[in-house]
């Protein structure tokens, strides 16, 4: 008599099928300048950067419980860095993003430090005052344009390539880089050692801390990171925007709270998503953006709706109902194939 | 004597910043919900007294007498339609409703009240005063200080001398075991947010006396109350008025050093206490 063998395994047959017809997209995409037009092209960045500022947001609060209505912050900071950097220290406008990343990494820290102190839905607000002391220092460099903000120098925007087709070519490759860099990290975040100790944490904190987890510690480089990338995507927002001030920099509507919408929607604690969040706040976006402010009137109650009736989200009640991942990140229990021994 | 009077105007505009921060306490202590949209409710407030007074030509501080009410209502049903749903361990379902709510009502001012700055014409109060000591003081500052300290020790009073502050202490303490002595929770919980609804009313009549306020007003008031709150100390009304009164001063003594400041040094002062005492400064003693 043989017995069954069982393994544990995250690989599925969805996974296989959903990485083959990723990396196709991905070259379709990548190949974009020369089948999409002007037009489209823009949308997409602006697709790229939502997904992955909604990546970064879902790590934090649909992994870690850090929930952040202050990511603002970061992007408001990754921006203003990247005017400094390119302006002030001469940097080139490609190094000036990595330089935005690391210094929003390392300004993270001691905010960190100290909002850290408050609890759940007041460390949410808590994340709010930083954002809005951010923004009010920023109004008060007067180099940097004060409360009316400043333009980039047309010599700087210049200096990253020559025609303006090819700038805008290489600003949607940057976004989709972007994209894929954040992706990327997520996904192997999670993967690692301290990824399950974050999915620990998702599940239960009590438990996961019960079972040795550093708790503060995993969360808190979570935090930097998230506040590091996010200054990044910051820094590459503005260098699209060309332009920078304040209120724009440090909106809360832009910058938390649509992503929240994409993330909630989409469903939150996946990887998959923020994918389908922002196709959807982007289908929506476009059809709806003419009604003004019925449009968020609108996306508010789909968020409420969402959160009451699915709390899970898009995905959330697809993997539900069909057991589907598209990234290799649950175990299931496999059959094995019976071997004879 | 110009710093005395910076202080003096901080204590009072403190009286304003507890009576936004008393309805976030409440239902904190009550039912451990955050609600992002408060300051959105203030504004509500606000725009109803606006459309109140507009259409009746009553006094502001008169139109308290139907837009409380109202709000405590709006409140009640807010609570035992949507927010009771979301109650639980998890503490993203409130705070995401609440944030959507917040979203869904500043555009629903826009629509209906336009981006245009608002305010209510409250006659000679807006500027009366008395000379004290060599101050000016406002009539209507201190009316408001005088009302704050009113309403936190009525709220006061409510929780600690009433069967219904005994019920909301029991639901607080243990909802499963107050539900077993008999009482509704989802209707405590109502009656909470009814009551903070109706603070937050006079809160938002007061603002709009005050100064001007427009759609996306709110958020800085959340902000307000919610450092309020903090600075004096979680489930403390008193503790709550004092850190009203940190941040008002904190706000005018850096409105003195330089206009811009003012904002600032508020939200500096805030990070300061939390830095040195996370508990804030007069944390309630029992658990």
């Amino acid at each position: 008599m043989s017995a069954q063998t069982y393994s544990v395994s995250r690989d599925s047959q969805s996974a296989k099928v959903a990485a083959v017809l990723g990396v196709i997209v991905l070259i379709v995409l990548i190949a974009a300048p020369w089948w999409a037009g002007r037009a489209d092209m823009r949308l997409m960045g602006e697709m790229f950067l939502y997904l992955s500022l909604a990546c970064l947001w879902n790590l934090m609060a649909g992994y870690a419980g850090l929930v952040s209505v202050g990511q603002q912050a970061y992007v408001g900071f990754g921006g203003y860095m990247l005017f400094a950097l390119t302006m002030f220290a001469g940097l080139p406008p490609l190094v000036a993003i990595v330089g935005a990343g690391v210094l929003g990494a390392l300004i993270s820290i001691p905010v960190a430090a100290l909002i850290f102190r408050l609890r759940g839905a007041y460390f949410a607000i808590g994340t709010w005052v930083m954002a809005e002391v951010f923004r009010l220092s920023f109004a008060q460099v007067s180099s940097l344009g004060g409360g009316s903000g400043s333009s980039l120098p047309v010599g700087i925007v210049r200096s990253l390539a020559g025609s303006r087709s090819a700038r805008e070519s290489l600003a949607y490759w940057m976004a989709l880089g972007a994209a894929v860099v954040v992706i990327a990290a997520v996904y192997l975040f999670l993967r690692s050692r301290r990824g399950l100790a974050l999915t620990a944490i998702r599940d239960n904190e009590l438990a996961a801390a019960s079972l040795g987890i550093d708790v503060w510690r995993i969360k808190f480089v979570v935090y930097v990171v998230t506040g590091g990338l996010t200054a990044m995507l910051g820094a590459l927002i503005f260098l699209q925007k060309l332009r920078i001030s304040p209120d724009a920099a440090f909106s809360v509507n832009d910058w938390t709270a649509f992503v929240i919408f994409i993330v909630v929607i989409g469903g939150i604690g996946t990887l998959e998503g923020p994918i389908i969040g922002t196709l959807v706040f982007f289908a929506l976006r476009e059809t709806l953006a003419d009604l003004g402010t019925i449009y968020l009137i609108v996306l508010g109650f789909v968020a409420i709706v969402v959160m009451l009736k699915a709390p899970r989200g898009v995905w959330g009640f697809v993997r539900e109902r069909y057991d589907i991942q598209l990234f290799p990140l649950a175990y299931h229990v496999q059959k094995k194939p019976k071997t004879d021994k | 004597m110009d710093w005395v009077n910076a202080i003096v105007q901080g204590v009072l505009l403190g009286g304003l910043y507890a009576l936004f921060a008393a309805g976030l306490s409440l239902i904190f202590g009550v039912m451990r919900l955050v609600n992002i949209a408060h300051g959105d409710f203030i504004v509500l407030s606000a725009y109803l007294g606006l459309t109140v007074i507009t259409s009746t030509g009553m006094h502001p501080l008169l139109a308290l007498i139907i837009v409380v009410p109202t709000m405590a209502a709006i409140g009640y049903f807010l609570q035992r339609g949507i927010l009771n749903q979301t109650l639980g361990d998890d503490i993203l379902p409130p705070l995401l409703v609440t944030f959507g709510l917040s979203v869904i009502l500043q555009n629903l001012f826009l629509a209906s009240y336009s981006a245009d700055p608002q305010k209510m014409d409250a006659g000679a109060l807006e500027t009366a005063s008395v000379s004290f000591a060599g101050l000016s003081l406002g009539i209507l500052p201190l009316l408001t200080f005088g009302i704050a300290i009113v309403v936190i020790a009525s709220l006061q009073y409510m929780f600690f001398c009433t069967s219904l502050g005994r019920a909301f202490r029991a639901v607080s303490d243990n909802q499963d075991i107050a539900q077993l002595m008999g009482l509704n929770k989802r209707h405590m919980f109502g009656l909470a947010m009814g009551i903070a609804l109706g603070v937050t009313a006079i809160a938002g009549i007061l603002l709009g006396i005050r100064t001007s306020f427009d759609p996306t007003a709110g958020s800085a008031r959340l902000i307000f109350g919610f450092e309020a709150v903090i600075i004096g100390g979680l489930g403390n009304l008193w503790g709550t008025l004092a850190g009203g009164i940190i941040l008002g001063v904190a706000q005018t003594i850096g409105a003195k050093i330089d206009p811009g400041w003012q904002l600032l040094s508020g939200h500096i002062a805030f990070l300061i206490v939390l830095a040195i005492r996370p508990q804030g400064l007069f944390p309630r003693v029992s658990g």
